[in-house]
């Protein structure tokens, strides 16, 4: 289990220690910062074995969060649970800031205490921590006694995710399905490795204890369905232009909430949602994905000092949906002395300090192209390397699910108050996002 | 040097360093140092001429850019362009950029070996400075090849200024050291010499270390300096009215020259010239004067230099080691210095006196301050100064105070810091050898060693212990006693138990007399600890056992009963339970009278260096001292050092090591060659050999040899996956066998290389042509083919073309001369390493020389063949295989695999025409080996019978293997 978590800032120095084990000594804290944050070499491995000690950690812009065990443990826990801390931390105070970490030492080392026990994680959901964790800017919502009592019940109790008697008048709930697609693609064109990685994200403002279940155009349920035959609207499928009926899941997680047994006998996920927003489930799929842009390089050396670059890019969806935030990143060349870019749409710029050419346009229709051409100087250097040519990345955002992710219905029950499924409003949002799209030139 | 005029301050190389300070991360600093890397280059693009303020101000922020660890690959030019400018300011900072990033590249070295020339040409003196300067702080070979004339001509020229010269000599000491071979030695060092009378002390300062490092060259060459040096140190020391100008150091004048000058003049004997010799007494009379006055300032700088001249001047005195008072006024001085408040001073006396104590002018006078060494010994706190104060202890022991220095440093032992323990433990060892008069206090002595830090305590100690008490006779029932003695502690070390296991099995029987230690008392005593060692141990206890069956036939029926125990009988390790097994039946079969014979006392080892010496030089060799030390450290250890060996002193030169501790296969005892000595030595050869005593010694030779053989064999085939492995395919391995009948071919390929062969050879010779050729559009660095061959082949690759085998379709050709010295199987291994992409590419392929290419075709007719066939009759010399065939058998083919092979096809030899008959002769540079052939196919059953005749059964079976794998 967990032997200590420290944070440290950019130059190294602890902002945040606190010792779960006997068996990590004070010397582990210099350890990880000599071997890992001063390390002469960039330290690429998010686990560290020093002296028989591993450090997992994660960064948090300039922030260093490190945790320390001496035995074997899961380290993929270990990570869920740094990144589950992140996010109950900037639920609290926001950013991760060594300016916001300092103002809230009190509050990081009381939700350490509760959150880790003994190196053994806790809950961590953050409503319910809300409910008794009250340092600065969070206001307890529970003044009665009967109410405070009430927490204990409902943290130790089997639903510590949600109290009870909470009660809305408008019954509504958000679903919004994230996604971000990663992309490595050849010259060519030709597919090397694409994987799309969604979650859903939900916003429930329910009454009472609501028993939902959430269906999507998952492959194994519909083909069940199929052979069934009761295949009753499935798949009819509006967005992002894609024909196919359902997509194939290469692996999901899901909430604490969300009742695993059912999932893996019917395959049906049903569960009673956290108040407020909460991420329900995380998948992987790397079969059939839309891709919404198609990048075409070019790129012609004109003797040593000279480099032409024409870069096509290709909005592949449908022409009535609109994606947002296009930036095209071109790396240039080590030893560029000047460039001139043309390009028809949006603005186009060459970063210095980045060495890349970058390429912006706001908004682009699907089904349609746009081209950039930039002629780079370069200066002459006695340096025999050749360029090594990085790959062209690009972002952006889709308003549909790259994976063919659909989803179908989000059904609630409440037996005990009288509203039923149909009373509840509910929101739907699609959006796709560029994880790490790139294309060789 | 011009002052700074206020227009350099370079504002943007400050804002720019400021910027970077004050970056909050490592990306931010990147995406800083990026940027103004673009702004630089395109500056530096050359459509407009810079002026030099802005040449200098970007060559500076590149340096500094450099300096922060990132890559530069460009503005070299800028930079060499700066020296050629006319302003101290930018042809400083371009001096600078090239000390630092100059590298041995090609085009610019010229360019800057150039301006350095022009400065160096120039009447300006601060411009050769920065010139030298910058020869200097490269100091590559190919400065040192550019202007190994042009510095000393600067330094001796007349016309040179001060600071020039003081450059130059410094400048040449740096060269002279990168590369000593390069510095022509000439006209110019007799003039260096005089340079040492210059009137500035700069001058002086920095000639003395030149000379200095000259004269421990060639000392002969600048034997003049030293009466020289003698003169100026005078002045220096003795006169009180001459002007240092500003070389006077917290009231202590010129000590860096007094030092350098006291460093010179121990790189020769004392001067002979009388009148220099009283001089130079003089002068070290007086700095010994002045360490006794007391201290014109408080300050620590005043007493450092003061204590360092005199510190030069006392080793210069134990380097010339010809005045007595001197050396004792030394030894007093230091004496003093024993207890100063200061850890260093403390330290530095009590290593030279170490060295004083080594002179016998002064070694009596060391000797009067043993107690303050012992005590500081006992007292001192830092553990370096503690190992000195032991060190000079040993280096002042002798005969008169061995007793109490030795019982001084086993007291300390107790308390003794663990990382010098095993020295003193060699040392006190060393100490009671040395100056025993009486034995039972050397073996006292060794026992008490062992009991308070047994740890420490190495073979050689207790190895030494033996060897003493069996040469000599009077000690070893006093040795008998105290060791049973000493063994009944409740607990005692392994060590103590190997001694007294050792020495109780030779000579128990002197004190078996006494009813408390009978020989039944002494073997259970012995018993009692059997169990707690380590194997080793028990082993050389269990060769006890059996002596003491010699001994004392009265308990012999109890010890065989010990060994016949399972414990030791069926012990799972194979040396205890091969001794137990061949012990107990030793005891059970011979009689008395051979026992006697077998386990016969050992005889007395013969005298030789003591093995502890040899160890405790080895433990001071390295890094003990600083090199200039060299010569005085050779003394030191020689102080004690020549221990020469008890009893005889007679030292056999090539004496072989008797207790067979080094060499693992020795089983030969050096002295006799009895079984008795035999079966005791192998007592301490302990797990060196599996065999136990008597066990024939070829097998295991054998068998170490075939291990060897096929581990060589199997380091060739591990050699193949691991080229092929990192990016480059899988090769496409042709096989050798395809050669043994061509000589022509494609002997490799991959996706990267492929290797042809064409070979030809004649009588022994051969001639070997490898075409490399590169398969890739890209280079090959380090490309080097090496060859791997048995003695019983030579080879010798004539044309060797390193580096780079270049572009896609080019080749590289090289040819092997091969001789072949005797008959051979393994084929030659053809390494070849090479960079492709940055990774290190390994290719290991036999190359296909097999013994037929060795052939010489022989033609004769069927009467002498048949004649020699019968010749050859011996059963040894004949082979035969019947085999299957693997290839259709088609006569015209198999006769031209035969002719390949290299005999020649003799027609109508045979009476049955199918079968085909060859002969030939293989020369190899040894002997010529003839060999008669024939194949008789048999197409009805797809076989063949092969026979082979040759004069050597081995050649017989090589030439069948290979043949036979043909058809």
């Amino acid at each position: 289990m967990i032997g200590g978590l420290f944070i440290y800032n950019h130059k190294g120095e602890v902002l945040i220690s606190r010792v779960y084990r006997d068996d990590i000594g004070r010397n582990a804290v210099d350890a990880f910062r000599v071997n890992v944050i001063h390390a002469r070499q960039q330290v690429r491995s998010p686990v560290t074995n020093i002296a028989r000690t591993s450090f997992f950690h994660v960064k948090r812009s300039n922030i260093w969060l490190a945790a320390v065990t001496k035995q074997n443990v899961n380290a993929a826990m270990v990570f869920e649970f740094l990144y589950k801390m992140c996010d109950v931390m900037t639920a609290y105070f926001g950013k991760i800031s060594e300016e916001n970490i300092k103002n809230n030492f009190v509050l990081i080392y009381e939700l350490l205490d509760e959150i880790l026990d003994f190196g053994y994680p806790q809950n961590s959901e953050t409503g319910a921590l809300k409910t008794f964790i009250t340092q600065q800017g969070i206001k307890s919502q529970h003044h009665t006694k009967e109410e405070q009592s009430q927490i204990t019940s409902q943290v130790t109790g089997q639903i510590g995710w949600r109290r009870e008697g909470i009660k809305y008048r408008r019954n509504e709930l958000f679903l919004d399905v994230l996604e971000s697609v990663n992309l490595l693609m050849s010259p060519q064109g030709q597919v090397l490795s694409a994987h799309v990685s969604g979650r859903v994200v939900m916003k429930s403002y329910l009454s009472g204890m609501p028993e939902c279940k959430f269906g999507m155009n998952d492959k194994i349920v519909i083909d069940k369905q199929g052979k069934g035959g009761t295949a009753d609207d499935a798949g009819k499928s509006e967005l992002g232009g894609s024909g196919k009926q359902s997509i194939a899941i290469d692996d999901c997680t899901f909430h604490q909430c969300v009742r695993l047994s059912k999932f893996d006998s019917e395959r049906s996920i049903s569960f009673i949602p956290p108040d407020g927003e909460y991420e329900l489930m995380r998948y992987r799929t790397t079969k059939d994905i839309i891709l919404p842009f198609r990048v075409i390089p070019l790129v012609r050396e004109v003797g040593r000092t000279k480099l032409e670059v024409k870069v096509v890019i290709k909005s592949n969806f449908k022409p009535s949906l609109l994606a947002q935030k296009i930036e095209v990143r071109i790396p240039t060349p080590l030893n560029t002395s000047g460039v001139q870019v043309i390009c028809m749409k949006g603005k186009a710029k060459y970063k210095a300090s980045e060495n890349a050419i970058v390429w912006k346009i706001k908004r682009m229709a699907g089904m349609k192209e746009s081209q950039i051409s930039a002629e780079i100087e370069l200066l002459p250097t006695n340096d025999k390397k050749k360029w090594a040519r990085p790959p062209i990345s690009m972002n952006f955002e889709v308003p549909f699910a790259p994976s063919g992710l659909k989803v179908r219905y989000l059904k609630v029950f409440e037996p005990k108050l009288n509203y039923s499924d149909h009373d509840v409003i509910k929101w739907v949002r699609y959006i796709g996002r560029s994880g790490i799209y790139e294309t060789r030139c | 040097m011009p002052a700074v005029s206020k227009g350099d301050g370079m504002r943007g190389l400050a804002v720019f360093i400021s910027d970077i300070r004050n970056c909050k991360s490592k990306e931010a600093e990147i995406k800083r140092i990026n940027k103004e890397l673009a702004n630089i280059r395109s500056k530096f693009k050359g459509d407009k001429a810079l002026d030099g303020y802005s040449k200098k101000k970007y060559v500076c922020k590149l340096l500094f850019i450099f300096l922060l660890g990132h890559d530069i690959d460009f503005g070299h030019m800028e930079a060499v362009n700066l020296l050629s400018s006319n302003k101290y300011t930018e042809k400083q900072i371009g001096y600078l950029f090239i000390s630092v990033l100059v590298n041995s590249n090609s085009e610019l070295i010229r360019l800057i070996n150039n301006a350095i020339k022009n400065d160096l040409a120039s009447r300006n003196p601060t411009f050769m400075n920065l010139a030298l300067h910058c020869i200097a702080n490269v100091g590559s070979r190919e400065m040192a090849e550019a202007f190994a004339a042009d510095v000393p001509r600067i330094l001796v020229a007349g016309d040179t200024m001060d600071s020039v010269k003081q450059s130059a000599a410094l400048c040449l000491l740096r060269l002279n050291r990168t590369s000593p071979d390069l510095v022509p030695m000439g006209e110019w060092t007799s003039r260096v010499v005089h340079l040492l009378n210059d009137q500035h002390l700069g001058v002086v300062t920095a000639a003395t270390s030149l000379i200095t490092t000259l004269a421990q060259k060639n000392p002969d060459d600048f034997k003049t300096s030293v009466s020289l040096a003698v003169a100026r140190l005078s002045r220096i020391v003795t006169s009180v009215s001459i002007d240092l100008q500003d070389y006077t150091y917290y009231f202590v004048p010129a000590p860096w020259l007094s030092v350098k000058l006291l460093r010179l003049l121990q790189c020769y004997p004392p001067p002979e010239d009388a009148a220099i010799r009283s001089r130079l007494t003089e002068c070290l009379e007086a700095i010994l004067n002045k360490a006794q006055e007391p201290p014109k300032s408080k300050k620590v700088q005043h007493s450092n230099a003061k204590n360092a001249v005199l510190f030069e001047a006392i080793s210069l005195i134990i380097h010339h080691d010809s005045e007595p008072t001197l050396l004792v006024r030394a030894c007093n001085q230091l004496g003093q210095f024993l207890q100063h408040r200061e850890t260093n001073l403390r330290y530095l006396a009590l290593e030279s006196m170490c060295m004083l104590a080594s002179s016998e002018f002064s070694h009596e006078a060391v000797k009067t301050h043993m107690e303050t060494v012992i005590s500081a010994l006992k007292t001192e706190r830092d553990v370096s100064v503690r190992q000195r104060a032991v060190d000079l202890l040993y280096a002042m022991c002798d005969r008169s105070n061995a007793q109490q220095i030795v019982a001084e440093m086993l007291n300390y032992l107790e308390t003794a810091d663990y990382s010098i323990r095993e020295e003193i433990v060699l040392k006190v060892a060393i100490l009671a050898e040395k100056y025993a008069v009486d034995y039972s206090w050397y073996v006292d002595t060794i026992l008490n060693l062992i009991r308070i830090a047994g740890d420490y305590v190495s073979e050689e100690v207790w190895y030494r212990v033996i060897q003493i008490v069996i040469n000599r006779d009077d000690v070893q029932g006093y040795a008998a006693k105290t060791v049973f003695e000493a063994l009944q502690a409740p607990a005692c070390h392994e060590n103590l138990l190997k001694v007294g296991g050792y020495i109780l099995g030779e000579f128990g029987n002197l004190i078996a007399g006494d009813p408390r230690s009978s020989p039944l008392v002494q073997f259970n005593l012995l018993h009692s600890k059997f169990h707690l060692c380590s194997v080793p141990t028990r082993a050389l206890l269990l060769s006890t056992y059996i002596k003491f069956i010699n001994l004392f036939p009265e308990i012999k029926g109890t010890i065989q009963e010990v060994l016949r125990s399972d414990s030791q009988i069926r012990n799972s390790d194979v040396e205890l339970q091969q001794r137990a097994v061949e012990y107990l039946r030793l005891s059970c079969v011979a009689s008395t009278d051979i026992l006697a014979t077998v386990l016969e006392e050992m005889p007395p080892f013969p005298e030789r260096e003591s093995s502890i010496l040899a160890k405790l030089k080895k433990k001071k060799g390295p890094g003990a001292l600083p090199d200039v030390e060299e010569v005085r450290k050779e003394k030191n250890t020689s102080v004690n050092g020549g221990v020469e060996p008890l009893g005889a002193s007679a030292t056999p030169p090539s004496s072989t090591d008797l207790l067979s501790l080094s060499s693992p296969t020795s089983l030969t005892p050096a002295s006799t060659s009895s079984t008795a000595a035999s079966l005791l030595v192998d007592v301490f050869s302990e797990n060196h050999v599996p065999a136990a005593p008597g066990a024939p010694l070829g097998p295991v030779a054998d068998d170490n040899f075939s291990r060897w053989a096929s581990s060589v064999v199997s380091l060739c085939n591990v050699r193949k996956p691991l080229g092929g492995n990192c990016e480059s395919p899988p090769a496409h391995k042709l096989s050798p066998r395809r050669f043994v009948c061509k000589n022509n071919g494609v002997l490799f390929e991959n996706q990267l290389l492929q290797i042809g062969l064409k070979s030809e050879f004649r009588q022994n010779l051969g001639r070997m042509y490898v075409f490399y050729g590169n398969k890739t559009s890209t280079q090959f660095l380090n490309f080097s083919p090496s060859v791997i061959c048995q003695d019983a082949l030579k080879t010798h690759i004539l044309l060797q073309r390193g580096t780079a085998l270049c572009v896609r379709g080019a080749q590289l050709q090289q040819v092997l001369n091969i001789e072949c010295v005797s008959e051979f199987v393994e084929a030659p291994i053809l390494n070849i390493q090479f960079r492709y992409g940055g990774m290190l590419q390994n290719i290991a392929v036999k190359l296909p020389i097999t013994l037929n290419k060795f052939f010489q075709p022989t033609e004769m007719t069927s009467q002498d063949f048949f004649q020699r066939w019968k010749q050859l009759s011996a059963p040894q010399q004949e082979v035969q295989k019947i085999f299957k065939a693997k290839h259709s058998m088609d006569p015209e083919v198999t006769k031209a695999k035969i002719i390949g092979f290299g005999v020649a096809l003799l027609d109508r030899v045979d009476p049955n025409p199918s079968n085909f008959v060859g002969a030939g002769v293989i020369h190899t540079k040894m002997t010529q080996v003839g060999c008669l052939l024939r194949l008789e196919p048999n197409t009805q059953a797809q076989m063949y019978r092969l026979t082979l005749r040759t004069s050597r059964d081995t050649v017989s079976q090589r030439l069948c293997e290979l043949l036979s794998d043909q058809f």
